[in-house]
């Protein structure tokens, strides 16, 4: 099996819009979180939520280009030409080789409702214009990102719920080690507008300690109360070692392993045995020892049941190993369809600057996560290998080990 | 609206819309070739002026609309309607 390196990153998120301000954020602690009045406005049981300004790209693509990107799209093109950047790959590269694409997207709302209400206001589908059926399909990123970067490999969108990030980083991995594919652009992507998570406010699932939005965000405290919703966009640049080696790029870390599987039982309430499993074939998988692994990005959502049965899940496999637990969730509320990406991402940073950022907001532990080594105040720390958790809806697990390179 | 305005006002949107000089906007100017414009982004302008002018160009009768001359004599006569 051939070896899978990641050679570019590029994100765009609550915390920042480059890596550097994003590994700013996440070594001071800042949260990303605020209160909308808006979704107040519109009878939402919560309105907290990250905060993500929406890239004005006139400068950069043309107007038909533009008309067919919902907010999303856009996220993850900012995304990904920082990705590109960072991995020195530029459009001639593109042009002359077979790249992939495999990025995670599981919604997008804003352009479906507005197609909806123009064709209930004005009878006449036509009026929705062009762009509305190429930003209202799943596939809307990888259809945007593929003719933008004129990109010829796999290209497919992976919808795996809160997951889909992660799985489309490990499917890329797998794709790369079986020697169908030398370089695949992977990540996720997130909608932020109201529209795209009024439903799932409605369920009740999201944290209402409005009057702190800083401090809503705080899985594994025993006061947890419920998410708050996030959003943007993470690109992870992935090459088969040798073909990396020889065109000189900067190699660095190594996707060690890809692990997954799925729980088969409730639509929203995660288990402990599926989560366990996916961490167990991702480390099996790694061909490494559980004492290599210097930091775990836990899913954690700050949800009561999901972060209960991870702190479980992670307590069955690493028992009293004592390795770091932190969840980014914290800071950046849960970025969903994104979040297996940019928790990459996260994890990317703080291994390559040596730290450990804080699980702000984690007071007081509850009866699970008292097991589990989470700090909530940032460690300045060397590691070289981390673990990152992805669970989502349905009962969808992915976990990715990654090491320094 | 007289007709004067009515051109001003399609000038106007069309090159806010379609990003181009409004300048280049002239009478005997093909539309399509002044705008850029492919299948799809004829779509948009449609919408456009329907949400502008409320006037519906059927898609029968946009492929008589060479040039902005027609368009802006087909919306006096759908406006004054």
């Amino acid at each position: 099996m051939k070896r899978v390196v990641i050679t570019g990153m590029g994100i765009w998120s609550c915390l920042g819009k480059s890596l550097d301000e994003v590994r700013d954020s996440l070594y001071t602690g800042r949260s990303g979180i605020i209160l909308d009045p808006e979704r107040k406005a519109m009878g939402f049981r919560s309105g907290l939520t990250a905060k993500v300004e929406i890239p004005d790209l006139k400068k950069e693509l043309s107007r038909s280009q533009r008309a067919y990107m919902p907010e999303q799209a856009k996220y993850a093109y900012c995304a990904t030409v920082e990705a590109l950047r960072n991995a020195h790959i530029d459009q001639d590269y593109l042009d002359k080789h077979d790249v992939g694409l495999l990025y995670g997207n599981d919604s997008s709302a804003d352009p479906t409702v507005r197609a909806v209400d123009t064709i209930r206001e004005k009878h006449d589908t036509t009026l929705c214009g062009s762009g509305a059926i190429f930003q209202s399909m799943n596939s809307t990123v990888t259809m945007n990102l593929g003719t933008i970067f004129r990109l010829r490999g796999i290209n497919l969108t992976v919808s795996g719920a809160c997951a889909s990030g992660a799985h489309a980083i490990g499917l890329g991995a797998l794709l790369i080690q079986t020697g169908l594919q030398d370089m695949i652009v992977c990540g996720g992507a997130q909608e932020v507008n109201p529209f795209s998570i009024g439903s799932f406010d409605g369920i009740s699932a999201f944290s209402v300690r409005e009057n702190e939005p800083e401090k809503a965000s705080r899985p594994f405290d025993r006061d947890r109360d419920g998410l708050v919703p996030g959003g943007g966009a993470a690109t992870v640049i992935i090459e088969e070692y040798e073909h990396a080696v020889k065109r000189g790029a900067p190699i660095l870390a190594e996707v060690l392993g890809y692990g997954f599987s799925a729980n088969g039982e409730h639509i929203s309430s995660p288990n402990v045995e599926g989560p366990s499993k996916s961490l167990r074939m991702a480390i099996q998988r790694a061909g490494i020892d559980i004492r290599e692994i210097g930091y775990i990005n836990a899913h954690a959502t700050s949800t009561h049941v999901g972060d209960t049965n991870e702190a479980k899940a992670i307590y069955n496999v690493f028992q009293n190993q004592r390795t770091e637990v932190t969840s980014t969730k914290s800071q950046t509320g849960h970025e969903m369809w994104m979040a297996g990406a940019s928790e990459i991402i996260y994890s990317m940073l703080m291994m390559k600057n040596d730290f450990i950022g804080a699980n702000i907001n984690f007071e007081n532990p509850d009866e699970d996560s008292a097991k589990l080594l989470i700090p909530n105040k940032r460690i300045d720390k060397h590691f070289d290998t981390f673990l990152s958790n992805s669970f989502g809806f349905g009962g969808t697990n992915a976990t990715l080990v990654v090491r320094n390179m | 609206m007289n007709k004067q305005e009515l051109i001003a006002k399609v000038n106007a949107v069309l090159a806010e819309e379609f990003e181009v000089d409004e300048a280049i906007i002239t009478p005997e100017a093909n539309i399509k070739q002044t705008l850029e414009l492919d299948s799809l982004s004829l779509v948009d302008m449609v919408a456009l002026i329907d949400n502008e002018f409320a006037v519906k160009i059927p898609t029968t009768e946009l492929s008589k609309l060479q040039t902005f001359e027609a368009l802006y004599n087909y919306l006096e006569e759908k406006t004054n309607a």
